[in-house]
């Protein structure tokens, strides 16, 4: 398997910290140490420069976040707001900047429906906003972690939130029916140091974590009443570390994704380097084994602080790095 | 990471002498030759930076010493720890975000600058490293502008030294 460079694409000053497709795959987001969004798309065979989004935010951003519609992008700032744009206009514009945070918000995620939206913070909350009439409301302020939280994600086709924090761990919510309150329902011990960033397969069964211990672990759900015995309480499932991929990355890992329609897992680490996994197989659902399938070192100048997989088009990836570079990459097998 | 104004907590720190100036040799002039960093060039950066509550030196407090530097060019690592006067120093995490933040902005980007409390020199030495381990929580840190004021006058006097 070899990671091939597509496009090598410059305009960010400072940090790049994060990169996303846009549900449809045409726009690619990107933002960063430079207070800007900048938005990419495909003029032929090449991606290129299509707009640059400023003045939403006084401090970096640290994430982008699309919507399941493509039509509003949500960013998470340094500056303790998060703010929403929207093509309404037929430009994305900010029209929305929503506030309560006490200081740097790390991320920022959509639910599946669309009707949720989750940040994260350094004053170590989750919050969850839901959408009512066009206007974003809090709708829970979940204190369960004991440090800065970095990364908040949505499970791909329910309302469940997992969040991974600098207590070393993962942590889950979700909406208690009886009285609509967001309550934890999983915690995920396991990684050594700070949670980067965490990612689901695509049946939401499983979950991929990097950490700043500098390994990659994989987690399992286990509902009640499972054949394997293993243990649940509340009647919610547990989440059972499953195999634990060590001994590859020389620095902090900062950034996985697992993709939705090839099942590889990619890693952004501060050793410049990206990596791909796979599941061997056949592999042992309760043991599985996962191999490193390819490396691409100086994938950067500096840390690759993201990767994310395009949504329909398989093997297509893109990173972003300190180097102030959003690259894009074709996973292309021997 | 805050930097409040406390009274001293180490009212008669132990001095130590200052190093002499780097010997220049002929290689130094000599374009032609692959000038690699190396510890001394590193601790002639931080050796400057006056303690955030003395009129002293990082050196002359002994905070940093050449023989806690290491420079390895090849991988483009550096690692430097410092030593706290005192192993309650509430002021540790301010300095090493100093040395961090000077070494940051003195040498090149390839660098991956690691910057740890000397082990068993400070009662919550993990805590501490982890802070200064943590980009993020460093960039934040950086774009908070009452932090930069007190950093930049840890370091302003620095220049006075080489001029």
């Amino acid at each position: 398997m070899k990671i091939e460079l597509v496009e090598s694409l410059k305009g960010h000053t400072g940090k790049v910290w994060n990169a996303k497709w846009n549900p449809q795959g045409t726009l690619l987001a990107s933002c960063g140490e430079d207070k800007t969004i900048r938005l990419w798309g495909k003029s032929g065979q090449q991606w290129k420069a299509k707009a640059v989004l400023q003045d939403g935010h006084q401090k970096t951003i640290r994430e982008v976040s699309w919507s399941p519609s493509g039509k509003c992008l949500a960013s998470a700032s340094f500056d303790g707001t998060t703010a929403i744009w929207d093509n309404d206009s037929g430009q994305f514009e900010c029209n929305a900047t929503i506030e309560g945070h006490e200081n740097e918000v790390k991320s920022v995620s959509y639910s599946p429906s669309g009707q949720f939206l989750a940040t994260c913070s350094r004053d170590k909350s989750v919050w969850v906003w839901e959408l009512e009439n066009g206007e974003y409301e809090c709708s829970s302020v979940l204190n369960a972690h004991t440090q800065d939280v970095k990364k908040v994600i949505w499970h791909p086709h329910e309302d469940l939130i997992a969040s991974a924090s600098y207590d070393n761990s993962i942590k889950m919510f979700k909406e208690d029916p009886a009285d609509n309150e967001w309550m934890t329902v999983a915690t995920l011990n396991s990684h050594n140091s700070t949670v980067w960033s965490i990612s689901f397969d695509q049946t939401g069964t499983r979950l991929v974590s990097c950490s700043d211990d500098q390994t990659v672990k994989i987690w399992k759900q286990y509902k009640p009443g499972n054949p394997e015995g293993v243990p649940t309480v509340d009647n919610e499932a547990t989440w059972k570390c499953v195999c634990t991929i060590s001994g590859y990355h020389d620095g902090s890992v900062f950034d996985v994704a697992w993709c939705k329609l090839t099942g590889h897992i990619a890693t952004a680490c501060a050793d410049n380097c990206i990596r791909i996994f796979q599941e061997v197989e056949p592999s042992n659902d309760n043991q599985p084994n996962f191999e490193l399938m390819a490396v691409k070192h100086h994938a950067h100048e500096q840390d690759v602080n993201s990767v994310f997989w395009h949504p329909t088009e398989p093997g297509l990836l893109c990173s972003t790095s300190d180097d102030s570079l959003v690259k894009i990459w074709e996973i292309e097998n021997d | 990471m805050g930097a409040g104004k406390l009274s001293l907590q180490n009212i008669n720190p132990k001095l130590f002498l200052k190093s002499d100036k780097r010997c220049e040799t002929a290689d130094d002039w000599d374009e032609n030759v692959v000038d690699d960093f190396d510890e001394r060039e590193v601790f002639d950066l931080i050796r400057n930076i006056n303690d955030p509550e003395h009129p002293l030196t990082l050196e002359e407090l002994n905070v940093v010493d050449i023989n806690n530097i290491e420079v390895d060019n090849e991988s483009n690592k550096i690692n430097v720890r410092f030593t706290p006067t005192i192993p309650h120093c509430s002021m540790a995490t301010l300095i090493g975000l100093t040395i961090k933040v000077q070494l940051i902005r003195s040498l090149p980007a390839r660098f991956k600058v690691s910057v740890k409390i000397t082990p068993g020199t400070h009662s919550t030495e993990d805590a501490i490293n982890k802070q200064l381990a943590d980009k993020e929580r460093v960039s934040a840190a950086i774009e908070n502008s009452t932090l930069v004021d007190t950093i930049n006058q840890c370091l302003a006097t620095i220049e006075k030294y080489y001029n």
